[in-house]
């Protein structure tokens, strides 16, 4: 037998993970396979916007104001210049604000979910492990914060933080206070899961057996009890993921997230807004757009996800 | 010899998944009399539980039955779909699960149980549907039936919850009863009087039991006949004294010696080496030859011959036991 | 049972306890309130004075307890940006926002439910796959931009129904009612769709998920197997398991509509509570943010509190005691 696995080829072996159950489903799931590629690339496209872009949008060499209000794929009445997009009131592309704005909601949102993940992880792993008071302090502060919707929590900490910086600084960090707030605000799910998770696989007899012969507990955390929470962790972080986009996005069209020398995608569609009266419909619905079919893709993979790596939910 | 109830004639069950169809009953036949109980044995996955969901028409998707007849009485029962079939159950087959602790709805009181499923099927008034119920009660042996009929079922033991999803089963007065592996979950000494109480149930009513469990000591303490199950095939079909004493088939054999029956308690319990098949990957001809120590060219190439009731007791080439004379 | 309702009353004013903390902190540590509270033109005796009449010398513990007994008498200071008591401009605003709430909770619950059943029973049907994968575009659709599509629909495009504010509102010594007015009424529309469609898909989808694991539940297959009639297996026995579980989320999720409110209230241009916090956030004004938090954790908790009292007029298990509830 040992000699059968030893010499399995390369070639045999991405064969083995091309017919695993996993990338099964996902190759039989054609809702997986849309929602995954648009994100990709969503992805790639906020990462390489610069080159993408036509325009650099917050280069105010490059802007004409007699360019402004242009509607999508008409050429302008002043400049004869024409814009996939149109433009806004201030003649910036859309297109080339929406790459950019896609850039930032992206960031903030992986941020956030980085954080919110490592922060859960590790509580969830201290709390499941440890217990006695560190569980009791850590599960009562989630239960605490679990009462407050996550929107609710997050516009709390970017006003307490908001209040803490000065004046001169607040356009400058509103990026990282969003991250902070939105990550500090999404953190309990994954604990809850990681400590639950802990409990169960610490009693177990291999970990009892490593404990006996005297590994370290940081050594039994990361090599036997971290891998067997990778699963449902991947599924939250996914579903996290579009949750904190639409969470950044709400906040910052409540003007309270991203400011409009930086904008998101949020940021965007509140400056929109103003214009949804006036028939200047594209300014709005393009960033509208673009955040739904981000958020919607990142949600179907979620969902996806859940049932593929879940198989009692099917 | 009475009449018979159940009449269960090559029935198929399939299940088609990306692998290919698999075949958890295949070319499964036997009947049941009134008042008598069969035993259906098997290891866990032999496809027992999945022939007694098939005759009350209760397969889990995708499962379904894909050949043979299911005759009640004078009713083919196997092709029968939505209101027909659910008029049927409970109605004239009534079925008994493993667990007593979740066959019961928690919210509900055991009178409402009892009276909703005896006014679903019988003709009678709320106030006579509640006297039904509480004489339901009684016969199965709950003391106090009357005052306790208003309980919840987490007020009650184990024991008297499997009495209480005994008396729902047979509440309207069915002709057959399928009880699935329905002393499983109980303690040793409840097992006993459950099975005692099923044998009086069948007796004076005059009820067909199917009897599924893959305990051979219920299936000697309870069973008149006993069908043995292995990979969703019949291996054996006999009269329980004959078979628990006299196993034709090596499998059922094999069994025996590997079960600590009372009588039998001096030898060492033996195993059959190796495990079951899984469904995916039956091997040809008899799906028990790996394991079997009297395996022929023959067992390993073509089907082994195929039992009816009534017609061999055996589905072996070579039975351990010559099987001309079939009544003890 | 009443050592169960005393510690939960107990674990809620711990909450509060702490939730007071943290908007005491704000109050104290976010910046300096008596230079926020003072004009340019202050003096030293000014600010002296103030320091004295807010206790900011006294020990922290005393200023924390003093803050507590202030808030318990709906007394959070003036406003920063207003200059008016915090209480008076809660007071001016809540009916708005417990209006708009109260229609988008009943709208959500019962809608929710609904579609939730309806998508459970019919799990295979083309209806309930379109209902869900809608479902799923309404939890990716941002509340305000749900609000924004409406009012372009219904506002600019059409021009039925107002985009912004209350409308005509009637006074009931002091409580400020759209109920009364058609143009209230019709103003209440777009907001409350806004703000109830986010928790309908949740409680949707909640309620999908429950049932559909209730529904695999070995007492409605043995409901089935009694016979019952489909609507009363999902009805009578489903239902009513499935929403004791699902009692609690939905009542946090009724809770957090008015935390949602804030949104919806921006989109809107709503007089309430939320549109007042938002401001205040925009302005840094801590005392309408921490009289706020404070009121809405009061709700919260209470909304919590009456929830899990709830539990015990549903589920018959919790009655008996706490402990010995087995299953879920």
């Amino acid at each position: 037998m040992t000699h059968g696995t030893a010499t399995r080829t390369r070639t045999q072996r991405l064969r083995s993970i091309w017919h695993s159950d996993f990338v099964y489903s996902f190759r039989h799931a054609p809702v997986a396979v849309a929602s995954a590629t648009v994100v990709l690339l969503m992805v790639l496209a906020a990462v390489f916007a610069p080159l993408i872009a036509p325009f650099d949008p917050f280069n105010p060499a490059t802007l004409n104001l007699m360019n402004g209000f242009t509607p999508p794929m008409e050429p302008n009445a002043f400049t004869g210049e024409s814009f996939w997009l149109g433009t806004d009131d201030q003649g910036r592309d859309v297109f080339s604000t929406i790459l950019y704005g896609m850039r930032i909601s992206l960031f903030v949102g992986f941020s956030a979910v980085m954080l919110a993940l490592v922060l859960g992880v590790v509580l969830g792993l201290l709390a499941g492990y440890l217990g006695g008071w560190t569980e009791t302090i850590i599960m009562r502060v989630a239960d605490v914060q679990l009462t407050f919707p996550a929107i609710l929590v997050a516009m709390l900490i970017f006003g307490i933080a908001k209040g803490i910086t000065p004046p001169e600084y607040r356009d400058q960090m509103a990026i990282w206070v969003l991250i902070l707030a939105i990550g500090l605000s999404d953190w309990v799910q994954f604990a809850r899961v990681v400590r639950g998770a802990t409990l169960v696989e610490k009693n177990k007899e291999y970990v009892q057996a490593a404990r006996l012969i005297g590994r370290a507990p940081l050594a039994i955390m990361l090599r036997h009890i971290l891998p067997n929470v990778l699963n449902p962790v991947l599924v939250i972080a996914t579903i996290s993921l579009a949750l904190a986009i639409i969470a950044e996005a709400t906040l910052s069209f409540l003007g309270v997230g991203a400011p409009p020398t930086q904008p998101s995608l949020g940021t965007l569609i509140r400056i929109g807004q103003g214009f949804l009266f006036s028939g200047e419909w594209w300014i709005l619905l393009f960033p509208a757009a673009t955040l739904l079919t981000l958020a919607l893709s990142v949600n179907l993979l979620g969902d996806w996800l859940r049932d593929a790596l879940n198989p009692r939910l099917r | 010899m009475a009449k018979t109830v159940l009449s269960v004639r090559d029935l198929v069950v399939e299940i088609p998944t990306r692998w290919g169809v698999l075949r958890p009953v295949d070319r499964v036949s036997y009947d049941i009399a009134a008042g008598e109980i069969l035993g259906v044995v098997g290891e866990s996955g032999a496809g027992k539980s999945m022939t007694g969901n098939a005759v009350i028409g209760l397969l889990d998707r995708p499962a379904q039955i894909a050949g043979g007849e299911i005759w009640l009485g004078d009713t083919r029962i196997d092709s029968l779909r939505g209101e027909p079939m659910r008029k049927l159950r409970g109605r004239r087959i009534g079925m008994i699960f493993q667990d007593p602790l979740t066959s019961l709805n928690p919210l509900l009181t055991i009178g409402d149980q009892l009276t909703e499923t005896i006014l679903e099927h019988l003709p009678v008034t709320t106030a006579e549907a509640r006297a039904r119920a509480i004489a339901g009660l009684e016969e199965v042996g709950i003391p106090a039936a009357r005052d306790r009929i208003d309980s919840y079922p987490h007020e009650f033991s184990g024991g008297m919850r499997q009495r209480v999803v005994i008396a729902l089963a047979l509440c309207a007065e069915p002709e057959l009863i399928i009880a699935d592996e329905p002393t499983t979950a109980l303690d040793v000494s409840v097992q006993a009087q459950i099975i005692s109480l099923l044998k009086r149930l069948c007796r004076e009513r005059g009820v067909a039991v199917m009897l599924v469990t893959h305990d051979m000591g219920v299936i000697a303490e309870a069973a008149d006949r006993v069908a043995v199950m292995y990979a969703g095939r019949l291996a054996e079909l006999g009269p329980v004294r004959e078979v628990l004493t006299r196993a034709a088939h090596p499998y059922t054999a094999g069994l025996m010696a590997s079960t600590p029956l009372a009588s039998q308690g001096r030898e060492r319990l033996r195993q059959i080496p190796g495990s079951m098949p899984r469904l995916g990957q039956l091997p040809e001809g008899c799906a028990f030859h790996p394991r079997c120590e009297i395996a022929q060219d023959r067992c390993r190439l073509g089907p082994s011959p195929h039992i009816e009731d009534g017609s061999g007791r055996a589905s072996c080439w070579y039975p351990l036991h010559n099987m001309e004379k079939e009544d003890a | 049972m009443l050592a169960y309702v005393i510690r939960r009353v107990f674990q809620s004013a711990i909450v509060l306890l702490i939730v007071g903390l943290v908007a005491f902190a704000m109050f104290r540590f976010v910046g300096d309130p008596v230079d926020n509270m003072l004009g340019q033109e202050r003096t030293q005796a000014d600010i002296e004075r103030l320091r004295d009449r807010l206790g900011l010398d006294l020990p922290f513990p005393v200023q924390y307890w003093r803050f507590l007994q202030e808030a318990a008498q709906g007394n959070f200071g003036l406003s920063y940006r207003q200059g008016r008591p915090v209480s008076d401009i809660l007071i001016e605003r809540a009916p708005a926002t417990l209006e708009l709430a109260a229609v988008s909770g009943v709208l959500a619950l019962f809608v929710g439910i609904g579609l939730g059943v309806f998508t459970a029973i019919r799990r295979r049907g083309t209806a309930a796959n379109l209902i869900m994968t809608v479902s799923l575009i309404g939890v990716s659709l941002p509340t305000f931009l749900i609000g924004i599509l409406l009012i372009y629909l219904f506002s600019v495009e059409l021009g039925w129904l107002p985009s912004f504010g209350r409308g005509e509102v009637v006074d009931l010594g002091g409580w400020t009612t759209g109920f009364l007015t058609i143009s209230g009424l019709k103003a209440l529309i777009l907001p409350s769709i806004t703000l109830g469609l986010y928790q309908m898909t949740l409680i949707m989808r909640l309620v999908r998920t429950e049932m559909l694991e209730v529904l695999r539940q070995d007492y409605i297959r043995f409901a089935r197997a009694r016979g019952l009639r489909e609507r009363s297996v999902n009805f009578r026995h489903a239902l009513k398991n499935t929403l004791v579980p699902v009692i609690t989320i939905t009542g946090l999720q009724l809770g957090s509509i008015i935390a949602f409110a804030i949104i919806t209230e921006t989109v809107f241009q709503w007089p309430g509570v939320g549109l007042l916090f938002i401001n205040a956030i925009q302005f840094v004004d801590i005392p309408v943010m921490a009289a706020y938090l404070m009121l809405i954790s009061v709700m919260f908790v209470g909304i919590n509190l009456i929830v899990d009292l709830l539990y015990f007029a549903i589920d018959p298990r919790l009655r008996v005691d706490r402990t010995g509830g087995g299953g879920k």
